[in-house]
């Protein structure tokens, strides 16, 4: 019990006690609440808007797990690629450095020039900020097994066919995982850039319609609101790796 | 006795990234018998884990040949158990399917050699682990896990690249021990490679020495200690006889201390 206190009760004070602090600087130094609004006039503004907050952000939502879907289907077989080809490593890194350098962010116009508005846009620039970090960490991950059990399986004249599924994919999971929890949040990101750029759907485009009336406290509301989305599909991708890898995970410290 | 492996003049160069060859062994010969325990003792450098993949099949010499039963090796063959430095079991498979993995991959049916896993693990003391996945275990305790999945298909070679060297002295002792016993029940040609003197003695029937730049194996010394060996052998004056002998061999310029 006391331990359960220290984990939680300390954080969810500290975390209380700064709202309180906000709450008592905005009214006490009276500060305009288009300017920061108070907790209390963010709830009571962003209750207002209620009712057209969830089908916004199933929107976001959708666009969060086509692109994270996408970047997973497309990032993961080019991983293959560059680790068994040669070839296909020394064309593709090139075209991954330079991708990597550019703010993916700035490429969101060109799609929306290309396709229009829209959901696919959304997804397609959602997939492009979140898919690199899957074809690095599936690649490292495919890469790290470990010589000598590379070594065994060639003694048993192994095919390549059956490394792959027996022994370098399953290795590679726990880092795979890890790209995927690093794709999901930006995939997040990636489908509120787009609704910024152009959009009438999602809680990225909530965001511009209630920055351009001013009405900030709707903005903070929209943005708790999509944590709360951020932090749930992120969880879920936890949860997907303590089902499949569990053996990655470490055990609780339960031994009696 | 007969000869199982004939190694005929064999050497092996690398290449290095200045273009300078490396010979890594330089004309090696060597008989192996069947059934017998051969260790290869030198110090780190010696080429003694080369010759172990060669003898493997995992690496092709530049010259010379190595023979199986007068056949010449070219390429690893299945009949071929291995067990390495470090366990790498896999992470995800509980102790049973670390030690079912070779017959997987030979495309063997499973469920015909539960009963030999089953009984490797008996063996080896690991009976009420079959469920447990290696992180749960021991060092020494993986590395009796990845000695069972070298045996599982019976394979009459049992190839060893210090496999004790990552653990601690005593477990060392113990497993050098254990092995033994395995070795006695379930008869085949070790090769097992270390750089203890100590280690290289109380387990071999013979003990090759070998010394580097080039590689070369400068002395095979007969071990008659008798059978079945104990760690209390070290202190024997027999023991200390062939331990300087193997000492002299590698650096005969010095004085045996």
């Amino acid at each position: 019990m006391k331990s359960w206190a220290r984990e939680y009760g300390v954080p969810a004070l500290v975390i209380l006690g700064l709202v309180v602090v906000w709450e008592v600087v905005c009214r006490g130094a009276r500060i305009p609440v288009w300017l920061l609004p108070a907790p209390s006039a963010i709830v009571r503004e962003t209750w207002k808007w209620a009712d057209r907050i969830p089908a916004h952000a199933g929107v976001t939502l959708y666009e969060t797990l086509g692109g994270f879907a996408l970047s997973v289907v497309v990032g993961v077989p080019i991983a293959v690629g560059i680790v068994y080809s040669p070839l296909l490593r020394r064309v593709i890194y090139p075209l991954i450095v330079v991708l990597n350098s550019v703010p993916k962010i700035a490429l969101a116009p060109l799609f929306l020039i290309w396709i229009g508005h829209g959901l696919v846009t959304n997804v397609l620039v959602a997939t492009i900020v979140a898919f690199l970090p899957m074809v690095v960490n599936t690649a490292s991950g495919l890469e790290s097994v470990e010589p000598d059990l590379l070594q065994l399986t060639r003694s048993l004249r192994a095919g390549t066919l059956q490394v792959f599924w027996k022994v370098r994919l399953p290795w590679a999971l726990p880092q795979i995982f890890s790209g995927m929890k690093v794709a999901m949040s930006l995939a997040v990101i990636g489908a509120v850039v787009g609704e910024f750029v152009g959009s009438d759907k999602g809680l990225g485009y909530l965001i511009i319609v209630a920055s351009s009336n001013l009405n900030t406290a709707v903005v903070f509301g929209v943005m708790g609101a999509l944590s709360i989305l951020g932090v749930g599909v992120f969880y879920a991708v936890v949860a997907a790796e303590r089902l499949i890898c569990p053996w990655y995970i470490q055990p609780e410290p339960d031994r009696p | 006795m007969a000869v199982f492996i004939s190694v005929e003049r064999v050497s092996k160069r690398y290449q290095t990234r200045a273009r300078a060859l490396v010979a890594a062994l330089e004309a090696v010969s060597l008989e192996i018998h069947a059934d017998e325990f051969l260790t290869i003792v030198g110090p780190s450098g010696c080429g003694k884990s080369t010759l172990l993949k060669l003898i493997g099949g995992l690496l092709a010499p530049t010259g010379g040949t190595i023979r199986v039963r007068g056949t010449p090796l070219d390429g690893p063959s299945a009949d071929v158990g291995m067990v390495f430095q470090s366990p790498v079991l896999l992470p995800w498979r509980t102790v049973l399917d670390n030690i079912l993995f070779p017959i997987e991959i030979l495309g063997r049916s499973r469920s015909q050699y539960r009963a030999e896993a089953e009984r490797l693990i008996d063996l080896v003391g690991l009976k009420g682990f079959e469920r447990s996945v290696p992180r749960e275990l021991s060092g020494g305790m993986q590395q009796r896990v990845s000695i069972c999945r070298a045996l599982i298909h019976d394979p009459p070679l049992l190839l060893m690249d210090e496999p004790f060297g990552a653990l601690d002295a005593m477990t060392r002792e113990e497993m050098g021990m254990e092995l033994l016993r395995v070795w006695s029940e379930r008869r085949k040609t070790v090769v097992f490679v270390t750089h203890s003197i100590p280690e290289a003695i109380l387990l071999a029937d013979r003990v090759a020495v070998m010394t580097p730049r080039p590689g070369r194996i400068v002395d095979v010394l007969q071990i008659d200690l008798p059978r079945p060996r104990s760690i209390r052998m070290e202190f024997s004056g027999e023991f200390q006889k062939y331990a300087e002998a193997i000492r002299a061999a590698i650096a005969p310029s010095r004085e045996p201390a």
